[in-house]
C-alpha cells in the first residue's frame, strides 16, 4: 500500500447524497479478475450519456476542476461491498474522498487501498462545496499526521477522526495482512482452546 | 454484566485487541464467490502466503452466472474466465466449491443456510453486503471487502472495531398480506439509508419470533440498506428446527449439545442498547419504493412525499415519478422475483398462491429466478412451476440474476421493473432501468394487472 502523510491539491465537487457504489462502479464492470482499468469506468453512467457521448454537465467532466480530491455529499460509498468502488477511485487518481458521513464498508475499503477518507461537519462540507465552486482553483490541504484538512489562503480548517491503528498503517503503508500473521501463534492458540 | 446477543457472539470470538485499537476477531465461516475473491486469492499469491483455514471456506458461483442453458459453456467471455478463475482458484486451495449446475449451487446466501453451513453463535463472512442475511440464526455475519476477503485467507481472523448496539423491536398482529419484506422496507423507510452506520441490529418483538426462518433472512438480508453492517434474531425453536437435519449441520448427540449451547445466546434482560427504535405492526401495510435508494418507500397506498432537496428531486427525476402523486394504477412492463433477499422457495409458494388461476398481463415480462438448484427443485415438486407455465411466468435458472444485471438479465432503457430484490439503485438492474422494490406477492400482482394495484383492497 502506498504511504499517505499530507497532501496539498485542487478538488472536485460533487453535490450528490447517497452516492452508492454502483454509481462509483457499476456491476458491468466488476468481470475483471484483477484491480487493474476500473479507474476508466469511475462513475460511468454519469460521465456519459445514454449514446456513449460525455455528460458536460457532471463535475469530473467539467475542465474547470481538477485534483485528487473528491468532495462529496452525505453518506458516500453506501450499497454494495464491492471494494472496486476503491480502486476505481484511486484508479482515477483520487487520494481522499471528503463527505459528511460514510457508509461503513466503503471506508474499510478505502482505508486498505491507501485513499484516505475525511469525514468533516455538514457545515463544514457546505462551505468546502461552496469554496471550491466559487473559485475552482482553490487548494486544499489535507494532514494526516495532524488529523486536519485546511483551505489554503483562508480560515477555512477543521479537524477529523481516524482509527489511531489505521492512521499508522496509512503513513507507513502497513496492512492488516502484515499485523494478523503475526498473530499466528495466539490465533492458533485460540482455535486450540475453542475446540476443546 | 447483562450482555446482548451480538455481545455473546462477539466477545466469544476476541482472539486479541490492540491497545487504543481494533480486536482481532476469529470468522468460522467464510463465503465466496466469483466476483470478490479473484484479487484476494492474486493477493496470497504475489506475497507467497497460503490459505490458512481451506476447510472454513465454502464457495459458489452466483453474480455472474446466466439463468438459462447453464448446461452449456457461457457465451461471455469475462464472465466465463472469471467462473473458471474461481474454479481454478478453488481446487489448487483445497476449498469446497458448488459451481454452475453442481446441485447445491446458488445464491450464496440461500445456499449456505439451506445446507445448514449457517448455524447459531457463528461469525461469518463474506465479500458481499448481503451477508447480513445469515444473522436471521444469531450468526454475526457481515459483508466485507476484498482486501479483508484475503485477510480471513491468510489468518481467519479480520481486524475490527466493535460496532455500536441498535434494536429495532416490532410488535403487534401484522395485517393480512403484510411479509417480511414489507416489514423490512417499512422499517428501512422510517429510518432512513444511514441510521445503521456504525451499528450492527437486533430484531425483537413477537413479529420476528413469530416468522419463519426464510422470513427472517429476508429482514435480516436489508439491514445493510440502512447502514448496519449486519443484523441479528435471537436463535429460538423455530432456528433449531430449521437447521436440524441439514447436511453440514451437527448431528445426534453433537447437535444436542449445539442446541444447549445456542439456547444461552439470546439478550440477556436488562441488557441495554446504544440504540433502540420501536414500531407497531398495525401500522406496517405493503410497501413500494419510489425513488432511487431502499429508504424511499411507501406504503403501497400512499402518495409519494413532497420534499425540497436536490437528491431527493434528481431520484424521482430519474423514477420519472412527480412528488405527490400516487403509484397505483403506474402500467409496468418487467416483474422480477428472486435475489437473496426474496428468493427461497416461502417466496415462491406466496406468488404462486396469488397466481393460481390467473394470467401474466400481456404487457408484462415475468421471470422468476430462485435462489438455489435446490430451491429450484422444490418449485417443480411442488408443482409451482406448472402454475407458473400456465400463467405466463418465466422460471430461470438459479443465480443473483436481474438483483444486479451483471449477467444477461437486465432491465432495459427507461423501463419500470417492480422487482423483489434489495436496491432500487438508479442503473441497477441495467443502465437507465428504474427499479420499484417490493413483496413477492406485490411483484406477483403487478405481473398479473400488468400495473401496480392497491393490493390491501385484494385482501381485506
Amino acid at each position: 500500500m502506498e504511504k499517505f502523510t499530507t497532501l496539498n491539491s485542487k478538488a472536485i465537487p460533487l453535490q450528490i447524497e447517497n452516492v452508492d457504489t454502483d454509481q462509483i462502479i457499476p456491476a458491468r464492470f466488476l468481470k475483471a479478475t484483477d484491480k487493474k482499468g476500473f479507474g476508466d469506468n469511475v462513475f460511468r453512467d454519469w460521465r456519459f450519456k445514454k449514446d456513449g457521448s460525455i455528460n458536460a454537465d457532471f463535475a469530473l467532466n467539467n475542465a474547470n476542476y481538477s485534483g485528487t480530491i473528491l468532495v462529496a455529499g452525505d453518506n458516500f460509498g453506501c450499497g454494495s461491498s464491492r471494494e472496486h468502488a476503491a480502486w476505481a477511485l484511486t484508479g482515477y487518481g483520487f487520494k481522499v474522498v471528503v463527505s459528511s458521513f460514510f457508509a461503513d464498508i466503503f471506508k474499510g475499503n478505502a482505508l486498505n487501498n491507501g485513499l484516505l477518507p475525511v469525514q468533516v461537519s455538514e457545515s463544514f462540507l457546505k462551505e468546502l462545496l461552496k469554496t471550491i465552486e466559487n473559485k475552482p482553483e482553490t487548494e486544499i490541504t489535507v494532514n494526516l499526521e495532524a488529523q486536519t484538512i485546511s483551505v489554503n489562503n483562508t480560515n477555512l480548517s477543521e479537524s477529523f477522526e481516524i482509527d489511531a491503528y489505521k492512521k499508522t498503517c496509512m503513513i507507513n503503508g502497513y496492512d492488516d495482512i502484515d499485523y494478523l500473521l503475526s498473530k499466528k501463534a495466539v490465533i492458533e492458540e485460540f482455535e486450540n482452546a475453542a475446540s476443546r | 454484566m447483562k450482555k446482548t446477543l451480538f455481545d455473546k457472539v462477539w466477545d466469544a470470538h476476541v482472539v486479541d485487541t490492540i491497545e487504543n485499537g481494533p480486536q482481532v476477531l476469529y470468522i468460522d465461516k467464510h463465503l465466496i464467490h466469483e466476483v470478490t475473491s479473484p484479487q484476494a486469492f492474486n493477493e496470497l499469491e504475489d506475497r507467497g502466503i497460503p490459505v490458512f483455514r481451506p476447510n472454513q471456506i465454502v464457495a459458489t458461483a452466483d453474480h455472474n452466472t446466466p439463468t438459462q442453458n447453464q448446461d452449456q459453456p457461457i457465451k461471455d467471455e469475462l464472465s466465463r474466465k472469471q467462473l473458471e478463475q474461481l474454479s481454478k482458484n478453488c481446487h489448487k486451495n483445497n476449498i469446497t466449491l458448488f459451481e454452475l449446475g453442481h446441485k447445491y449451487n446458488g445464491i450464496v446466501h440461500v445456499m449456505a443456510p439451506e445446507l445448514g453451513i449457517t448455524q447459531p453463535g457463528m461469525t461469518m463472512v463474506c465479500g458481499d453486503s448481503h451477508t447480513s442475511t445469515h444473522g436471521a440464526f444469531g450468526t454475526i455475519a457481515f459483508g466485507i471487502g476484498t482486501s479483508q476477503v484475503a485477510q480471513v485467507f491468510a489468518s481467519q481472523c479480520l481486524l475490527l472495531t466493535k460496532p455500536k448496539s441498535l434494536r429495532v423491536s416490532v410488535n403487534g398482529k401484522l395485517k393480512n398480506g403484510v411479509l417480511p419484506k414489507d416489514v423490512i422496507l417499512y422499517i428501512i423507510s422510517k429510518l432512513g439509508t444511514n441510521s445503521g452506520t456504525g451499528y450492527f441490529c437486533e430484531y425483537a418483538g413477537n413479529v420476528f419470533e413469530e416468522m419463519s426462518m426464510e422470513g427472517r433472512m429476508t429482514v435480516c438480508n436489508m439491514s445493510i440498506e440502512m447502514g448496519a453492517r449486519g443484523g441479528m434474531i435471537a436463535p429460538d425453536q423455530t432456528t433449531f428446527d430449521y437447521v436440524e437435519g441439514r447436511e453440514y449441520a451437527p448431528k445426534g448427540e453433537a447437535f444436542d449439545k449445539k442446541v444447549a449451547h445456542w439456547k444461552t445466546l439470546p439478550t440477556d434482560e436488562g441488557a441495554t442498547f446504544d440504540k433502540e427504535y420501536s414500531f407497531d405492526a398495525e401500522d406496517i401495510e405493503p410497501m413500494i419504493t419510489y425513488g432511487t435508494n431502499p429508504g424511499m418507500g411507501i406504503k403501497i397506498t400512499e402518495n409519494i412525499p413532497v420534499e425540497d432537496n436536490a437528491s431527493f428531486k434528481k431520484s424521482l427525476e430519474y423514477m420519472n415519478f412527480e412528488a405527490g402523486e400516487s403509484l397505483i394504477n403506474k402500467p409496468i412492463n418487467y416483474v422480477f422475483i428472486g435475489s437473496c433477499t426474496n428468493s427461497r422457495i416461502e417466496d415462491f409458494r406466496v406468488a404462486a398462491n396469488f397466481i393460481k388461476g390467473k394470467q401474466k398481463a400481456a404487457n408484462v415480462t415475468a421471470w422468476l429466478v430462485p435462489g438455489s438448484k435446490q430451491v429450484e427443485t422444490q418449485i417443480i415438486e411442488e408443482g409451482l412451476k406448472d402454475i407458473f407455465d400456465e400463467a405466463g411466468f418465466e422460471l430461470r435458472q438459479p443465480g443473483c440474476s436481474a438483483c444486479l444485471a451483471m449477467n444477461d438479465d437486465k432491465i432495459p432503457q427507461g423501463e419500470y421493473c417492480v422487482s423483489t430484490s434489495n436496491r432500487n439503485f438508479e442503473g441497477r438492474q441495467g443502465q437507465g432501468s428504474r427499479t420499484i422494490l417490493a413483496s413477492p406477492l406485490v411483484a406477483a400482482a403487478t405481473a398479473v394487472e400488468g400495473k401496480i394495484i392497491d393490493i390491501t383492497k385484494q385482501l381485506n
